[in-house]
């Protein structure tokens, strides 16, 4: 295993120090609040000379990400890093970084989206990009903000496809905790040299990217790109037995506690999976037989994944951090749930029951309360196998 | 250097990325074209107005003569037309009074 140092760092510092050792070749950013402190971090690691990355202070995030789109196609490893509006600002090209199947990694602080005027986290930014074709993984604290990071570049470049890193706004962008850093050179080391294929400035072998692409070709592009990301996981999970086996911590497409022999699993991303953890714990210890699976992975889906997963289990409570508004004749149930309904649809599981819970929308606290309220919820499904509220809400004042 | 036009997605080059430089003179872009630009060959000077302005580089010129147009790229954009300086009272092919190059509408077997 490599050396790593023990340090107290927040999830944006994390990911800040994941940059400076990556020492991309082109980081085009702007601030946005939680993402700020990535940035501002990392130009400062520039201003002192500690990178030798070309970072463009851009004026805008479309900008920003249509500086990465040139900068990947010129052949340079490049990042970018974002939240909430500014992601949504970004909308058109983060398309465009996918479709050109450039290897862009950017990680993404979750904050809510406006309106009312928002700062604090939940995951409507990164979800609302779920369509666009990049790869997602989510993180549960600054240590795995920092792992993503660094795994996101091999898994980029091995796939050559975009990587969205996201992490709890606040929560964890701002949430101080211990993390592992590893050496510099072992982070080298691991993510390797960038050799682009084919490279813009490559004026030997010159290329057109982008280029007019009516319907007798475009429909093919895009099956192109599903084509990939059907193939991304297992590059995805090998890279994390490969930074496993260099750190002792161990990646997969997600994790699971207690699912042995679950009867009810609650199923949630990112920092709220903590909390969910503390209370699975404490009542498996009661003798409860029930399990949590929190995704890393969202993008691609790992629906059969899922459905094995769940085969067995009566009653499933979806925690989601986002509303599909309309969805569902307008309940408005969060993405994960619609994804595992139909993954379990499709194979062929008509069994297991799933109830949404909404939660946490513009930085709204969970709490264990909460939780234990899904398990009394869980426990009732699975022993009435009927479904009274698909989509119901922690944590909002009725 | 030929672009196969049939080619199935895993044939297809990734993304549309061009790697043959100057292959857009395989894509046939005449079609779009509503109007197309005609010459009175007896009244043209060459002067070449027509070739400096033309943004589709459709003018074909041989031993420093005009002698016709590319109507596998003429997007029929008329700027030709409106450039052209030399003046004819009656046009050897619209018949019209103008200028050598006239724009006619582009129809079905039109030649």
């Amino acid at each position: 295993m490599a050396k790593s140092k023990i340090t107290a760092l927040d999830g944006a510092h994390a990911v800040a120090e994941a940059m400076r050792q990556i020492n991309p070749d082109v980081v085009a950013a702007y601030p946005i609040t939680p993402q700020t402190a990535i940035v501002q971090t990392f130009s400062t690691f520039v201003a002192d000379g500690l990178v030798d990355t070309e970072f463009v202070a851009v004026e805008s995030e479309h900008a920003a990400m249509s500086t990465c789109i040139g900068a990947s196609t010129a052949g340079g490893r490049v990042m970018t890093a974002t939240a909430s509006a500014g992601l949504a600002l970004m909308w058109e090209v983060v398309y465009i970084a996918s479709s050109l199947h450039l290897p862009i990694v950017m990680p993404v602080v979750n904050r809510a989206l406006s309106a009312p005027l928002n700062i604090h986290c939940d995951h409507s930014d990164s979800m609302g990009t779920r369509d666009a074709g990049w790869i997602q993984l989510y993180s549960e604290n600054p240590q795995e903000a920092y792992d993503n990071v660094i795994q996101a570049v091999r898994i980029a470049e091995r796939l050559l496809l975009p990587v969205m890193v996201m992490q709890d706004g606040f929560i964890t962008g701002h949430g101080v905790e211990r993390v592992e850093v590893l050496d510099d050179g072992a982070v080298k080391g691991f993510i390797g040299e960038y050799k682009p294929k084919h490279s813009l400035l490559d004026v030997d072998n010159p290329a057109t990217y982008g280029s007019w692409d009516m319907y007798d070709f475009y429909f093919e592009h895009k099956r192109q790109q599903t084509d990939k990301l059907s193939k991304a996981m297992p590059v995805i999970v090998g890279v994390g037995e490969e930074y496993g086996q260099l750190t002792g911590r161990q990646y997969g497409i997600f994790e699971t506690h207690g699912m042995e022999d679950a009867e009810m699993a609650i199923v949630v991303l990112s920092s709220a999976s903590g909390t969910a953890r503390m209370v699975v714990r404490e009542l498996r210890e009661k003798g409860i037989k029930i399990g949590l699976i929190k995704p890393r992975v969202f993008r691609p889906f790992p629906a059969q994944e899922f459905a094995e997963a769940l085969a067995n289990v009566k009653a499933v409570g979806v925690l989601d951090r986002s509303i599909v508004f309309g969805a569902m004749n307008g309940d408005g149930p969060g993405p994960i749930y619609l994804e595992l309904c139909a993954a379990l649809f499709a194979a062929g599981n008509t069994k297991t029951r799933v109830a949404d819970y909404v939660f946490g929308l513009g930085g709204r606290d969970i709490i264990p309360a909460h939780i234990e309220q899904v398990a009394q919820d869980l426990a009732e499904i699975a022993e009435t196998g009927e479904v009274k509220n698909p989509v119901s809400y922690l944590g909002l004042r009725e | 250097m030929a672009v196969n036009l049939e080619a199935g997605w895993r044939e297809a080059s990734i993304a549309g990325t061009v790697f043959e430089a100057g292959n857009s003179v395989e894509y046939l872009t005449g079609t779009w074209r509503s109007s197309r630009p005609v010459r009175d060959t007896e009244a043209c000077t060459h002067c070449m107005i027509c070739w400096v302005y033309c943004p589709d580089s459709i003018i074909l010129v041989e031993n420093s003569k005009v002698i016709g147009f590319d109507y596998d790229h003429c997007k029929g954009c008329g700027i030709c037309a409106a450039e052209c300086p030399v003046k004819v009272k009656v046009h050897a092919i619209t018949g019209r009074p103008g200028k050598v190059i006239q724009m006619v509408p582009e129809v079905v077997g039109n030649e």
